[in-house]
C-alpha cells in the first residue's frame, strides 16, 4: 500500500511530519477558540448567578471571595441590590460524582435558606444521573426554598429528607454533598 | 463500485454497527436519547469524512509499519479541533455532548475505515465512504436510541407520550444489549432476504 519503505529513518521523520503538522493546526485552532470559550463560560457563569439568586445590581463577579475548604475552593458571588446582600451564589463542588467532578451554582438567600441550585458542570450518565440538572427532571427543584437546619441534606436512604433519583443514588448523594459543603462554608462565613 | 453503491451500503448492508458490529461501545453509550444519539452521529460523520480524506491523501507518504500511530494522530487532532470548535461556538450542543465528543478517538469505526478502506483508495471514493458509515453510524444509533427513549422513558426527542416513567431497564445497560441483539436479528433476515 504504501511507496515508501519503512525504514528507520522514514519511520521517524514521517510521524515527526505528521505530529508536527497536527500540533500546529491544534494550537492555531486553540488560539482561535479561546476568546469564545472564555466568555462562553464566562456568560454561562453569569447567567447560572442570575438563576439562582433573586433580582441584583451589583456585579457579583467583581466582588467574589474565595474560601478554602477540605479538597479544593469555593467561589461566593454576592449579590446585592441597592447596597443590601439579597442572596449569595456559591460555586461549589463534589468528587462523588459517579463520573468525575460535579459543580454547581447554589443560591442561598442571607439567612441560608437555599433559593435555587443549577448545575454547572456535570458528566454524569445521560438519561440517569443527568437528571440533576433542572431541565431533566424536578430532583433538583425540591431543594427549593428549604433551609438545611431543618431540611436534611441526605438522600432518604441516608436518613435525609431528599428524594433521590431512581438508579441514580450515588449522583444523588453527590448534589446532596455539594449543597452540604456549601451551606456549611456559608454559615462559617456568616459567623466570623 | 459505483459512487452510490459505494454511499448506500453504509445504511443495512455494511453498517458499521449492525453488520460489522464496530464502535459497540459508545453505540449502547450514547443511545439513552435521541438528541444524544444525532448529535454523536453527526460529530462522528465530521470526524470519519475529514478523516479519510487526510489519510487517502497522506497514504503513499507514511511508511507501513508506522501506520497505526500516524493515523491516530491525525484522528485525535481532528476530534479534538471538533471539541474546540464546538465549545467555542455552539455551547449549547457542547453542553450536552462535551462528553461524548472525545470519545470518537476511540471509536474503532474511525479507525476501521482508516485502515480498511482510505489507505487503500482514492480521496473521493474515501470521502463517500466516510459519509457513507458515518451516516450509517447515525442511521444505527437513531434506532436504538429511538426504541430506547420511547420504552424507558415514553418520550421520542424529550416530548413526552406516555405519561409515566417507563420501563427504566431499556435506559440502562441491560436493556441497550438487549435492544442492539433484536436490531442485528432483523438486519441479518434483512440482508439474508437480499440474497
Amino acid at each position: 500500500m504504501s511507496k515508501k519503505p519503512s525504514t528507520f529513518f522514514n519511520m521517524v521523520w514521517t510521524l515527526f511530519i505528521i505530529s508536527f503538522f497536527s500540533s500546529a493546526a491544534l494550537g492555531f485552532v486553540y488560539e482561535l477558540t479561546k476568546g469564545p470559550i472564555a466568555k462562553a463560560t464566562l456568560e454561562k457563569k453569569i447567567r447560572a448567578i442570575q438563576e439562582v439568586v433573586p433580582a441584583f445590581d451589583n456585579n457579583p463577579l467583581e466582588e467574589v471571595y474565595k474560601v478554602d475548604v477540605d479538597a479544593g475552593t469555593l467561589f461566593f458571588y454576592p449579590a446585592k441590590k441597592q447596597d443590601k446582600l439579597v442572596g449569595t451564589a456559591v460555586e461549589t463542588f463534589t468528587t462523588k460524582g459517579f463520573s468525575g467532578t460535579i459543580k454547581l451554582m447554589v443560591g442561598l438567600l442571607p439567612d441560608g435558606t437555599i433559593n435555587k441550585i443549577v448545575v454547572v458542570e456535570a458528566h454524569e450518565t445521560p438519561g440517569l444521573g443527568d437528571k440533576i440538572k433542572s431541565e431533566k427532571s424536578n430532583f433538583s427543584k425540591q431543594f427549593m426554598s428549604k433551609n438545611p437546619s431543618v431540611f436534611m441534606l441526605k438522600v432518604k436512604k441516608d436518613g435525609g429528607s431528599v428524594d433521590a433519583i431512581t438508579a441514580a443514588t450515588i449522583s444523588s448523594r453527590a448534589f446532596c454533598d455539594a449543597v452540604t459543603r456549601a451551606c456549611q462554608s456559608y454559615k462559617k462565613e456568616l459567623k466570623k | 463500485m459505483s459512487p452510490w453503491q459505494n454511499f448506500i451500503k453504509g445504511f443495512i448492508k455494511e453498517n458499521p454497527v449492525f453488520v460489522l458490529v464496530l464502535g459497540t461501545c459508545p453505540t449502547l453509550a450514547v443511545t439513552t436519547s435521541v438528541a444524544n444519539a444525532i448529535g454523536m452521529g453527526l460529530s462522528t460523520t465530521f470526524v470519519l469524512v475529514t478523516s479519510n480524506i487526510a489519510i487517502a491523501a497522506l497514504k503513499d507518504f507514511i511508511p507501513d509499519k508506522v501506520r497505526i500511530p500516524c493515523f491516530i494522530v491525525v484522528i485525535a487532532s481532528f476530534v479534538t479541533i471538533v471539541d474546540l470548535v464546538m465549545a467555542g461556538f455552539f455551547q449549547v450542543i457542547h453542553s450536552q455532548l462535551g462528553i461524548f465528543i472525545p470519545l470518537i478517538v476511540v471509536n474503532c469505526i474511525v479507525l476501521g475505515r482508516a485502515e480498511a478502506y482510505a489507505a487503500k483508495n482514492s480521496l473521493l471514493p474515501s470521502a463517500i465512504d466516510g459519509l457513507s458509515m458515518g451516516l450509517g453510524f447515525t442511521f444505527a444509533l437513531l434506532i436504538l436510541s429511538t426504541v430506547r427513549e420511547a420504552l424507558g422513558e415514553g418520550s421520542f426527542l424529550g416530548h413526552k407520550f406516555i405519561h409515566s416513567d417507563g420501563i427504566l431497564f431499556f435506559i440502562l445497560a441491560p436493556g441497550a444489549f438487549i435492544v442492539f441483539g433484536y436490531v442485528i436479528a432483523i438486519i441479518n433476515r434483512l440482508n439474508r432476504c437480499k440474497k
